[in-house]
């Protein structure tokens, strides 16, 4: 993390930057889900479906080795050509894709291994057909049901994080963005349309929405952030594999030993806490 | 119902999809898939255990239990005796213990030969007895199912092996233990609707029918479902299953799950990195 210059709370970063983080962190080059479990993952065998409705291509979800370790593994991915990203749906999930994450995720917590989580979406689908399907439901069922876990879960941001989205896979032990990613509530052309009729006022948004890695830091959402090879994730993918897999396996070695009760209970009270004033710590 | 005449035992076999007449030790060689046109035969349990588990692994469990005819259903101890002499078999599911690949696990394999696969008492207490036992030594479980459904002359006692082999499944999953159910060609009715398509994981083999109704209720009831709806490619495709795979990777993909759940890492991997992933997922991002 020694790349990263933290700014103290009160210096805002600048819009230049918070625009440029959300241009890196859709590089059409950007490495997705599949091109670090290709890298970090050994024996990956991706389980398909929701036994409901059918299987969505915008989640991939699995059962993989981390360094020998087993780990299941959940991620948006978004498609590179034209036929890939329909059939990804721009990495824009629906209901079937959050009720297959949480079908692995138990899978995972009935037999006591660890979840990995990797975020990557500019928001959920929200087209009739997720609508019809209970979207809204699916994502909120996640978010309960994860604090239920028994079992260590790590949420890396490698990408977009966006909004219900991200967090419909975002709720963990140990949370960290790539230094180039962006979480936030809403995508920043999407802001500067609804609060001043202007999508044309993105940078603006994108700074005021303090969606960068060091804001999320600063406002205690992350745990901490990865930083990226030369300009970018995008310009050495092994190079950015490897230090996703060396702090995944440092937050894991660091929860292994947790009781399951404890780590529950802190899990809990980590997103309780979040947004506190400090009057009332 | 499938008979026992639908299992190959010739020196030659035609292949009943493309009609290639093929070399039955070759075919033995490629695990009884056609190599012509894909096609996945029918297997015997003792197939079955040849292809999957360890060489000399397996001890059977529960052989013993006695021929039951709940209703006295005209004919039906009659039938039960020579589907026990035609194959040797005590009833229409061979469970047990054994390995793969050094792995210890519970095992479950059905065999149409015996009344179709279909399932009564017996079958419903041994797949019981097996997750029980499973859970009481602590061994994941693995079950090939292949059924033409309910056992129609045990009729209500036939129906209630649905909720207890359901709630059995239920006290291996209390238990932490992981549970694979492998549905081959075909499975239907009652075992779909029970342990078939509850597990953890499900793996089908291409190809595969299977479905709710089975094939003589489809028959009789001149139910009008489309061709293809009642095949292991639509029930993947609409999410009820994992992984649909060539018999070719079964075993490997067991291994591997089986490492996974038991914590254990594959020593040799058989296809690490980048291209396993192809192998076992349907990951075709790669450029
Ligand atoms: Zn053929």
């Amino acid at each position: 993390m020694s790349k990263i210059h933290i700014p103290p709370s009160s210096e805002a970063s600048s819009e230049q930057d918070a625009q440029q983080q959300v241009e890196l962190a859709r590089h059409p080059q950007r490495p997705y889900t599949l091109d670090y479990l290709d890298r970090m993952v050994t024996d990956f065998v991706e389980l398909h479906g929701d036994r409901r409705y059918g299987d969505d291509g915008a989640i991939v979800a699995g059962l993989g080795f981390i360094q020998g370790y087993p780990v299941a593994i959940i991620g948006h991915q978004k498609g590179r050509s034209a036929s890939q990203r329909r059939r990804r749906n721009f990495g824009m999930a629906r209901a079937e894709g959050y009720r297959k994450a949480m079908r692995v995720m138990r899978i995972a917590a009935k037999v006591g291994h660890p979840i990995l989580t990797l975020i990557d979406t500019p928001g959920a689908d929200c087209l009739e057909q997720s609508e019809s399907r209970g979207i809204s439901e699916a994502i909120a069922a996640n978010q309960r049901d994860m604090f239920t876990l028994p079992v260590p879960i790590v949420v890396v941001v490698i990408g977009e994080g966006g909004s219900g989205g991200a967090i419909g896979i975002g709720v963990g032990d140990r949370i960290m963005m790539l230094e180039h990613s962006y979480y936030s509530v809403i995508a920043p052309e999407s802001c500067a349309a609804i609060l001043w009729r202007d999508s044309s006022r993105n940078e603006e948004a994108a700074s005021a929405l303090k969606l960068t890695a060091p804001d999320a830091l600063n406002l205690g959402v992350i745990d901490s952030i990865i930083s990226e090879p030369g300009e970018g994730a995008h310009t050495d993918y092994g190079q950015a594999a490897n230090l996703v897999k060396e702090a995944v396996l440092g937050a894991l070695t660091e929860l292994g030993d947790i009781p399951p009760a404890e780590l529950m209970a802190a899990r809990y009270e980590k997103f309780r806490k979040m947004g506190q004033p400090k009057e009332l710590q | 119902m499938t008979t026992v005449d639908d299992i190959p035992s010739n020196l030659w076999e035609e292949c009943p999809l493309c009609h290639q007449l093929l070399y039955t030790r070759a075919l033995e060689k490629e695990l009884w898939v056609c190599p012509k046109c894909g096609y996945h035969f029918r297997l015997h349990s003792a197939q079955r255990v040849q292809i999957t588990v360890d060489e000399g692994s397996f001890i059977p469990w529960d052989n013993d239990l006695p021929l039951v005819d709940p209703l006295q259903f005209p004919g039906y101890r009659e039938k039960v005796q020579q589907a026990r002499e035609k194959t040797g078999l005590n009833e229409a599911v061979v469970t047990g213990r054994a390995t793969l690949a050094g792995i210890p696990l519970g095992l479950g394999i059905m065999d149409l030969a015996f009344i179709g696969g279909s399932m009564g008492w017996i079958v419903g207490e041994k797949i019981a007895r097996l997750m029980e036992r499973c859970v009481a030594d602590q061994l994941p479980v693995v079950v090939f199912c292949a059924s033409g459904g309910a056992r129609m002359q045990e009729s209500l006692i036939s129906l209630m092996q649905m909720p207890k082999t359901s709630g059995a499944v239920g006290k291996l999953g209390e238990a932490g233990l992981p549970y694979i159910g492998v549905l081959t060609d075909p499975t239907y009715g009652g075992v779909t609707a029970s342990y078939a398509f509850l597990g953890d994981v499900i793996i089908a083999e291409t190809g595969a029918a299977m479905g709710f109704a089975g094939p003589r209720v489809v028959e009789v009831t001149n139910l009008n479902l489309p061709r293809g709806v009642q095949t292991a490619e639509f029930q993947y495709e609409h999410g009820m299953i994992d992984i649909l795979i060539n018999r070719q990777q079964l075993r490997n993909t067991l291994r591997i799950l089986l490492h996974w759940f038991g914590g254990t890492r594959p020593e040799h991997s058989e296809n690490a990195g980048a291209s396993s992933t192809a192998l076992l997922g349907e990951m075709t991002d790669h450029e």
